[in-house]
Order: C-alpha cells, then structure tokens, then sequence
C-alpha cells in the first residue's frame, strides 16, 4: 500500500547532484577555454581530496561509506570550491580549503544535510583570510602555456609578472583607492565590454549553467530572482548616486561571483532558506552584503562572506516566512 | 590535615582542573581566553595572571565573608577584586613591561572577568579561606592548561613557532621555529575565527573523551563475565 502522493518524482541525492556537475560544465569549458587548463587540475586535486576526506570521516563516525561516497555530494562541494580559487593557486592550499570544508563545514556539524555553513564558501573564506596574496593571483587572458600553469600549481617557481592580472573587481578597488574614478579605472585591459576581459564570457555561462537548473526544477526561481534582483537595485542606487565611485549595476552582475553564486552557491538546499518567501529574503540578503563588501569593504569579492553571514540568518528567516497551512489564512492558529 | 578536608580539596582540585573546567565546561570568560590565546606566551601570561587574582579574591572575600552585608555583595566583590586587579596591573607595567604592552586592556579586564565573580559568589562567600583560596586556584589552572593548550596550537598553526615572544619573560631565551622558515602560517588560527574554531574543536574532544569513559564505566559488568 502506498501513501499519498501517488505520483513520485525520481530525485535521489545522486541525481541532482549529477544534475547540477552537468550543468557546471559550460562555465568549467568556458573557463579553460578562456584561461588555459590549470582549472582542471584544480578540479581533480579538490575531488580526490574531497572523497578521501568524506571516505575517512564517515569511517571515524561509524557510518557507511559506499552509500555516501557514490551520491557525488562529496563532489559537487569539491567542484564548487575549485571554481571559487584562482586557478593558479598552489596545490596544498586547495587540498588544505578541501578538507577544511569537508571535514570541519560538513562532517563535523553531522554530514550531508546537517553544515549550516555552505562548505564551499568556508573553504573560501578559510584561504581568502588566511592566504589573501595567493588567492588574488588569477592568471590573465591567455596568459601562459598548459605546462607553465600546471607547474605553478604543482609547486613549480612563481614568477608573478605576466602571468597574473588583476580580476576587475580588484582592478576597480585599486583604481579607486589610487584616487582614480570609475570611468578611468574601466579602460585598463583588465576590463571587457561591461565587466572583466573574458570573466563576463565565464559569468554568462554560470547563467546558462543555472537556467538549466531551473529547467530541470533542481532549483526554484526564488533564490536567483531575488539575488539577481537586488544585486541590480543597490548597484543601481550606487552607481546613480555617484557614477565615478560607484561601477555600473551591468558590472556587478557580471564580476566576480554574483552569477554564479546566485545560481550555484546560494541555492544550496542544506545551508540556505527553504520557504518561499525565506528565500527571497535570504538571497537579497546575500546581494546586499556582497555589494556592501565589495564597495566598502576590504576583501576583492564579498560573495563567500555573504553567503556565510546569511546562513547564520537561516533558522530566524525560516521561523518567521513560515507560510500559512493549507485551508487556514495568515494568523490563524495552525 | 584531616580525611574530609583531603576530601574536600581533592574535590576541589578535581573540579577545577577537569569537571567543572571554567573554559571546556563552563564556557565562561570566553573574551579574554580567545582575544589573548594567539600565543603561548600570551596566553599562560594572562592566565597566571587570573590564577593569582582567583586566588587572593577567594581567599581575602571567603575571610571578610561575615562582614558584608549580603544586599551589597557583589559591589564589594567586585571593589576587592578590582584592588587586587589593580596591585597586579602596576606590577606588570613595572616589571614585565613588555608583556604589558602586548596584553592590554585584558590584565584590568580580569575585574570583568565573569569567572572571577563568580567563583567568589559561588564558593568564597559561603566557605573558609583556605578552601576559597584552593578552589580560586583550582579553578584558575583548570583555565590555565586550556589556555595553554589553545594558545600553543593556534600559535603553531597561525605562525609555526612556539613560545614565541618568550624574551618578553625570560630574557634570551627564545621561540622554537618549529616547522622550518618556510611555512606560510594558517592566518585564520591567529585571527578571532581561529580561537573559536580550536576552541570548538578541543570541547568536542572532552565530551568525546567522556563519552567515551562513560561508556566504558556502563560495560565493564558484561565484559567482566565474559573474560
């Protein structure tokens, strides 16, 4: 005998974690493509530390490892953290940010389901604080052979010059601090036709990425909607207050990790809001902060801390968006 | 020194060091114990510093005890433990001056220190001097070693020395690099998400170390059989 509902609709773990690895790959390619391939070590490094880890800490607490080792959750936090560091980073640090998150952001709190920290964002803010010269070294545009790139990340000798630029968000930070305007900042190689050279191409295939998530109603449109949304409103307010202090709405949401965030990181199910009406809190929340950070703050993008303060945030939205139980109306006593 | 009273000072000790833990059970007096764990130095400095006043408070309230009146007591807890805080205070400027350049506002912040008041409170106005002084002391190192513990993992995380800035106590001596010249440092462990972290993380291994116990004192009546 079955219970109600009746139709049922086949999503495992193992499926929508596939799901959302499928739809990171035209970012992943575009990226590659664009920035050469020290991105695939990263991801490689980031997965077999990932799986080792979740391997180890579901042996030290006792629980099956097989089941859990096989439903790619393990992955998808790997990959989500490779795509976060600069590619050119050092290859103990992404093993370091790796463990970190799996370890302490997840198993810790009592794995898959339990972090309330999204583990990719701590893996993140572990390595920003902790290493912030290392990850401001993103390579440039065609920056430098395969072998040169895999030899900085596998612990070969660092010659900064040349090989690294600026992301535009660092650009327009320190073009701004050196008494420079936005107008002016904008016109430095480091930026494209509205946000950086080429990062804008990888931002827009983060969008596509997310779009088929929503096809596939992995994700709602919530989280996306309201981080997009509000993104554009308080960079819009910036920018119309003072446009030479203030970069275009256009270039926030193509810098840095606002698309991707916005389709990938923040719609996390575990960490993030789960009501409606809470995730459209919580999302603007995040777009909020993360524009707060990058135009006064001190960190390159505020996406990760963001993330992190708002999931802090999560028990209380939750509690206070609950929405009504079907048949009663808002008030009435469940 | 009789059965009761080796009683009731073991009782005393065993408390202060392990069950009752002012920083592993109690969790209090978190703001001095992770703003000055960022290094051994540092830390045992400001705990020895705490032992003392735990000490000489409990012991001078536990012996003016009968004399304050009990509506006002926590004011006059607080004025003895500020006087004592204060003595302490210019004798860190005057003969460690180094060190008190480093630790700051938390050697006068010892008076705030909930710690302090509350053992006070709590033993030292119903108990005699001597047990008030032991269990002010007790309580006081079962802070220290934690201290200890968490500023020496921190500081060999965050920075890869330890007894790092020891010059500022002993004159010539100096911090172990322990992980070579080339090690970058974990910052976070030296910055405040560091001491929560370790913190965090030395709790759990004391209530899995009970648990543990614990689960080992339920059994032995069946293992017992069947050895």
């Amino acid at each position: 005998m079955y219970n109600s509902p009746y139709l049922r609709q086949n999503t495992s773990v193992r499926r929508v974690m596939g799901t959302v690895m499928v739809a990171m790959l035209p970012a992943i390619t575009v990226q590659v493509w664009l920035f050469g391939p020290a991105l695939i070590a990263q991801l490689a490094i980031a997965s077999l530390t990932a799986l080792a880890c979740e391997a180890v800490m579901l042996g030290l607490r006792g629980r099956p490892v097989a089941p859990a080792l096989t439903d790619l959750s393990a992955l998808v936090t790997a990959w989500l953290i490779a795509v976060c560091l600069p590619p050119l980073l050092p290859w103990w640090a992404t093993v370091l940010g790796t463990s970190f998150a799996l370890i302490i952001g997840k198993h810790l709190y009592g794995g898959l389901g339990q972090n309330p920290f999204n583990p990719a964002m701590l893996a993140y803010a572990l390595l920003i604080v902790s290493f912030p010269a290392l990850m401001s070294q993103w390579p440039g545009l065609q920056s430098a052979d395969a072998a040169t790139q895999f030899g900085w990340v596998f612990g070969g000798e660092r010659v900064v010059d040349g090989m690294t630029g600026a992301t535009p968000l660092d650009a327009l930070r320190t073009g701004l601090l050196t008494g420079g305007d936005v107008g002016a900042v904008m016109q430095s190689p480091a930026f494209g036709h509205v946000a950086g050279a080429g990062w804008e191409w990888v931002a827009l295939a983060w969008a596509a990425g997310g779009l088929l998530l929503l096809a596939l109603r992995i994700i709602t449109w919530h989280i996306p909607v309201a981080f997009i949304g509000a993104m554009a409103l308080v960079s819009a307010i910036g920018w119309l207050i003072d446009p030479t202090q203030f970069a275009s709405p256009a270039f926030h949401l193509l810098a840095g990790g606002t698309l991707m965030g916005a389709f990938f990181i923040a719609t996390d199910p575990v960490s993030g809001a789960t009501t409606p009406r809470g995730k459209l809190v919580f999302a603007a929340g995040i777009a909020l902060i993360a524009w707060l950070i990058r135009a006064f703050g001190a960190y390159p993008d505020g996406i990760a801390f963001a993330v992190l303060l708002m999931n802090i945030c999560v028990p209380l939205i939750d509690m206070k968006t609950q929405p009504p139980v079907f048949g009663h109306k808002k008030g009435d006593a469940p | 020194m009789n059965a009761d009273d080796r009683a009731l000072y073991g009782d005393i000790t065993r408390k202060g060091l392990w069950e009752n833990n002012t920083a592993l059970v109690q969790l209090l007096g978190l703001c001095p114990l992770l703003a000055v764990s960022t290094s051994f130095v540092n830390a045992v400095s400001l705990s020895l510093a705490t032992v003392l006043v735990m000490a000489l408070s409990g012991g001078t309230v536990a012996a003016l005890r009968t004399l304050i009146p009990h509506e006002i007591r926590i004011p006059v807890f607080i004025l003895i433990i500020a006087a004592l805080v204060t003595c302490l205070d210019l004798a860190f400027n005057a003969w460690l001056h180094d060190l008190y350049l480093v630790l700051g506002i938390f050697i006068p912040l010892i008076v705030t220190n909930c710690i302090v008041l509350a053992r006070v409170e709590a033993f030292a106005a119903k108990n005699s001097p001597l047990a008030a002084a032991w269990d002010g002391a007790a309580m006081g190192v079962g802070l220290l070693w934690v201290l200890a513990l968490l500023g020496s993992l921190r500081e060999l995380v965050g920075a890869g020395t330890l007894f790092g800035g020891i010059d500022m106590v002993i004159p010539g001596a100096h911090a172990l690099q322990v992980f070579g010249e080339h090690y970058r440092g974990l910052l976070i462990a030296i910055l405040p998400p560091g001491a929560f972290i370790f913190l965090g993380l030395l709790v759990a291994a004391r209530n899995a170390w009970v648990a543990r116990a614990q689960a080992r004192a339920s059994r032995p009546p069946a293992a017992a059989v069947s050895a």
